[in-house]
This record gives structure tokens, C-alpha cells and sequence, in this order.
């Protein structure tokens, strides 16, 4: 589903992000990235929603070369993969609904359609009955489940999250994981950016370990990854 | 964006829509944009008040002073009773070798009626008015020649037409002299002409200033709305998508600039009609003001919209592509 072959990434002013990295998750995976601040995790995240573009390397996404699409075509790529942020990145100033609604609406979906999917989107992370409210009066963890929803409403093949536990306490970050997991289960493949890993050892998925821009670690399967499949 | 060949691709996964209920979407979300434009200028309304203030007094200017020109120039083009020539005859001429010129005259096509002054005529009105009397009396003979007042048909009567006319009457043997009327006419007419050249030159810069003003209106919200941006174009929105409420908020802008510039004209239309039908009547003209008409207030409103869509279409080009998500 996601292939990397010696991807590598040179910011302007010669800073190198990621050194040749190569790594592959089968569709329907869900995978850890992890490693330091500094080591390209964000950056290989980046790569993946084409916010940036390798210096070098080949990425391929659902069997799409990244390397070939074109400005133009940018957009349509993004709508089929869920990003979610660690800051969220919701809209202060709509309601929960709208920014749930917002991919649909960019996608230009029927908006009967569009109030039936948010709604369901909405109960899938437990909270359908805050549709009205603005991001503001809700709790971080909450606002990161909105930031959950927008992401899967429009049923992405990929989801790829940055640090989405990142401001989050031990047991809402669990919560969210289990969240992730279960939408791994429906057959989304996942990838989730964090250094948290207390947590990824409870979680027991299998991860890649980033350190200075490249792989370190052999790839480790967790020993509950039997129990997920 | 639904032609695309992409978006059919992903259409066809999103959803198991039908093209005309995508095709419903796409307009819904244009009455969303639209009406979010209006929103949006309601949001900061003393802002948008200046900001569509400024855009108002820049159309009213030149829309107004068009009016007026035109005003004035349908009063020039329509001004029969000031095309009176007056042909000066050689002095000497026998009263009766004079009445059968006059004659002659009358026969010429376009010649309305013909008035006969004769030399005593002249002498004699002029000893009444200028109070010279006994001064000419001096003098022996009458240094006065004879006039034929010519009033041209009503065919003749516009400034062109008149000019030929006199012309021609001019190269009678018994004329000295023609002097017409028209004249300052004509010179009005030319000074009309440059008034309106010189008002359409102020317009287009006023029209530049009007899409200058939208333009960096449009910017600092596209700068205010910067998150938002980014998140949509994260969400896979288009450059189209996310242009569509900025050019429709800057049409509004213009839009409402244009029935203010409207409000503006006739208001002072208004002012004035009382001094020019006062102005009119001292003339002993029935003339009253025209106003911009239905096909002016929709070039005013019309031009109002297009201007302010084209400064927003100038922001939206210059910034819009520059804020990506990083």
C-alpha cells in the first residue's frame, strides 16, 4: 500500500531530513512510526500527504507513483488520504459538524449524503452529541477525535497521523489507539507518527524506528500482532 | 473540478452519487459561497462600510459626470432656436433689390423663414439702443448694411446641417458677411467632447483604483483566513474551490459599491434638478435633468460587480498559491 525505496529528503539550506530510507506496509496494516524529535518523522508524513517532495527516492501509494503527479493533481490525491495532526487543526470558528463536513463538502458530495456521513462519523469517536458545539469548548482529547472523524469521513484508503497523542495523558492517548485500531480493523490502512513508546509496546503493532533520517531498528513485529489479525 | 478526470475516479469510491445530483452539490456549494460572501461582509461591518464607501464615491464620480455630460449634450444637439444665421449684404443695396434676394432666399431648401432688416432698419434700432443718435446723424449717410435673419427648417437646425447652410448662403454676390449662431454652439459641443474624453479617462483610473481597493481588501482576508486555506487544501480541496468564496466576496464588495455609486448620482440629480429646470426656464426651455435610465444603473451595477470579482481575482492569483500547508 505504501512503498518507500531510498526516499531521501534535503531542505533548502542543506538540512537532511531522511537519508535513504526504504520500507513497505501491505494494505490493511497498521504501523508505528517512532524515533526522537529531529529524526523525519513529520517529514516522511509530509512526503506521504504531498506537502513536500523527495529529493530522491520513489514513493508509491496505493499503487501510484507520487514522483508523477502534478500540481494540479495534488488535491485529488489528499482526498483519498486521512491526515490528522497532533495541534488538530480544526476551524475555530465552525461547528463540530462543519469541520467534520468539510472533506465532503471540498469533494462536492450531496449534502443529504453529507449530514447522514458526519453524523456516523460522529458516533464513531463518541460524539454525536457534540455536533453543535465550536472546537473551543470541547477537551483537547475530544478535539482530537473530531480531528479523527474529519479524517475517515471520507473513508480514505490511508490514514496517517502526526503525534496524535502528543498533548494528550495516558489513558486518552489509549483510548485514541484503540480508536485508530478499530478503524484498522474495517480495513483502513494506518500509520501513526509517535514517540510514545510505552505506548506502542502496549499496543503491540509492529513499527519503524527512524534516527537521524534513516531506519534504524530491524523492523520489530509486536507480540500481539497475532491477536490483531 | 467535476471534469476532471481524477475526481471521476475518486467520485465513483467517495460515492455512489448520480452526475446530476453531483453536478446539485456543485451548485449548492456555489449559493454556499455566494451567500458566505455576503456573510463575510457582514461579519466586520464597519470595514466593509468603508471599504465599499470607497468603492461607491469612486464610481459615483465618473457615473455622475457622465450623466451630466450627456445631460448637456442632449441639450446642445436639441437647441433649434440658436441656429439663426445672419447674412450681412453688401452696403448699398436698393430696398428692393434687397426683398427680392430675400425672395430668393426663401426658395432655398432648408430656409424656414427669412426676416428683412434694412438698412433704416438698422440705423434706426440702433439710434434707439446704443443712444448714439445724434452722433450717426453726423456721419450723413447710413454706415449700416441690410440682414436677412434666416431661421433654418427644422432639418437644418442641428449644428452641422446649419453650417452647411450658411455656407452656402454665403456665396451669394449680395452677401458681405455671414454670422451664425451655432457658433458657440459647436464650441460648447467641442468643450462637451473633451469633458467626456477627460471623464472617461478618470473613469478607467478610478475603475483601476476600484480593483486596487478590493484587491487588498481580498488580501487581508485571504491572510485571515490563512488556517483555513491550508486545511482545505489538506483535505484535498482545488485552487477553484478554495478561490470561489474570495472572488464571490469581492463581487459583493463591488456589487454593493455599485448600488451605493447609484444612491450617490441620484441624490445629487436630485440636488440640482431645481437650479437646471430654474436655469431652463430662464431660457424659456422645458428641459429637466435625466437620470442614469435603467440601462445606466445596470452598467453602474454591472461594472461595480465585474470590478470588484477582478480584484479579488488579483489577490486570489498573487496569494493564494503561496499559502500552502507545511
Amino acid at each position: 500500500m505504501i512503498q518507500f525505496s531510498e526516499v531521501g529528503k534535503r531542505y533548502q539550506g542543506g538540512n537532511e531530513a531522511l537519508a535513504g530510507v526504504s520500507f513497505s506496509i501491505a494494505r490493511g496494516e497498521m504501523v508505528f512510526l517512532t524515533g526522537p524529535s529531529g529524526a523525519g518523522k513529520s517529514t516522511l508524513l509530509k512526503l506521504l500527504a504531498l506537502i513536500e517532495r523527495p529529493s530522491r527516492g520513489q514513493i508509491i501509494v496505493n499503487g501510484q507513483n507520487l514522483g508523477g503527479i502534478r500540481r494540479r493533481q495534488i488535491p485529488y490525491y489528499r482526498r483519498k488520504v486521512g491526515v490528522i495532526f497532533q495541534d488538530h487543526k480544526l476551524l475555530p470558528e465552525r461547528t463540530v459538524f462543519d469541520n467534520v463536513a468539510l472533506p465532503l463538502t471540498i469533494a462536492g458530495v450531496f449534502h443529504r449524503e453529507i449530514s447522514k456521513r458526519v453524523g456516523a462519523a460522529l458516533e464513531l469517536v463518541g460524539l454525536l452529541h457534540k455536533e453543535h458545539a465550536l472546537p473551543v469548548t470541547l477537551s483537547t482529547g475530544e478535539q482530537q477525535r473530531v480531528g479523527i472523524a474529519r479524517a475517515v469521513i471520507s473513508r480514505p484508503p490511508i490514514l496517517i497521523a502526526d503525534e496524535p497523542t502528543g498533548n494528550l495523558d495516558p489513558d486518552l492517548s489509549y483510548e485514541v489507539m484503540q480508536l485508530f485500531r478499530r478503524l484498522n480493523q474495517v480495513g483502513i490502512t494506518v500509520l501513526v507518527a509517535s514517540h510514545d513508546h510505552n505506548l506502542i509496546r502496549r499496543l503491540g503493532q509492529r513499527y519503524l524506528s527512524l534516527r537521524g533520517g534513516r531506519m534504524v531498528a530491524p523492523e520489530l513485529q509486536g507480540d500481539a500482532h497475532a491477536e490483531h489479525a | 473540478m467535476p471534469s476532471t478526470r481524477d475526481d471521476g475516479v475518486h467520485g465513483a469510491h467517495l460515492s455512489r452519487h448520480t452526475p446530476g445530483q453531483r453536478l446539485n452539490a456543485y451548485f449548492l456549494h456555489h449559493r454556499q459561497m455566494l451567500l458566505a460572501g455576503l456573510q463575510r461582509l457582514r461579519q466586520h461591518p464597519l470595514a466593509s462600510f468603508m471599504t465599499v464607501a470607497v468603492i461607491g464615491i469612486a464610481l459615483a464620480l465618473p457615473a455622475g459626470t457622465l450623466v451630466l455630460v450627456k445631460n448637456a449634450k442632449n441639450v446642445s444637439d436639441n437647441w433649434k432656436g440658436a441656429a439663426r444665421i445672419s447674412l450681412f449684404l453688401k452696403p448699398g443695396l436698393s430696398d428692393a433689390l434687397v426683398q427680392q434676394l430675400a425672395a430668393s432666399v426663401r426658395e432655398h431648401a432648408g430656409v424656414g423663414s427669412v426676416q428683412v432688416i434694412t438698412a433704416n432698419q438698422s440705423l434706426a434700432d440702433f439710434q434707439q439702443r446704443s443712444g448714439f443718435g445724434d452722433a450717426l446723424n453726423l456721419l450723413g449717410s447710413n454706415p449700416l448694411p441690410a440682414v436677412l435673419v434666416i431661421q433654418p427648417t427644422d432639418d437644418y437646425a442641428m449644428p452641422a446641417a446649419a453650417q452647411q447652410l450658411g455656407q452656402t448662403l454665403g456665396e451669394l454676390p449680395q452677401v458681405d458677411q455671414v454670422r451664425m449662431d451655432i457658433q458657440w454652439l459647436e464650441r460648447l459641443q467641442a468643450m462637451l467632447e473633451i469633458l467626456r474624453r477627460a471623464v472617461v479617462i478618470i473613469a478607467l483610473l478610478l475603475a483601476l483604483a476600484v480593483v486596487f481597493i478590493v484587491g487588498n481588501t481580498i488580501r487581508l482576508e485571504i491572510e485571515n483566513r490563512r488556517t483555513e486555506i491550508e486545511v482545505s487544501k489538506l483535505m484535498g480541496a482545488t485552487d477553484r474551490f478554495i478561490r470561489r468564496p474570495f472572488l464571490y466576496h469581492g463581487a459583493w464588495y463591488g456589487l454593493a459599491g455599485g448600488v451605493l455609486a447609484w444612491f450617490l448620482v441620484v441624490i445629487a440629480l436630485l440636488l440640482m434638478a431645481g437650479p437646471v429646470s430654474h436655469l431652463a426656464s430662464l431660457y424659456g426651455n422645458q428641459f429637466s435633468l435625466r437620470g442614469l435610465g435603467f440601462d445606466g444603473s445596470l452598467e453602474l451595477l454591472m461594472s461595480g460587480i465585474v470590478l470588484g470579482w477582478l480584484g479579488s481575482w488579483l489577490a486570489v492569483a498573487r496569494h493564494l498559491r503561496a499559502i500552502e500547508p507545511a
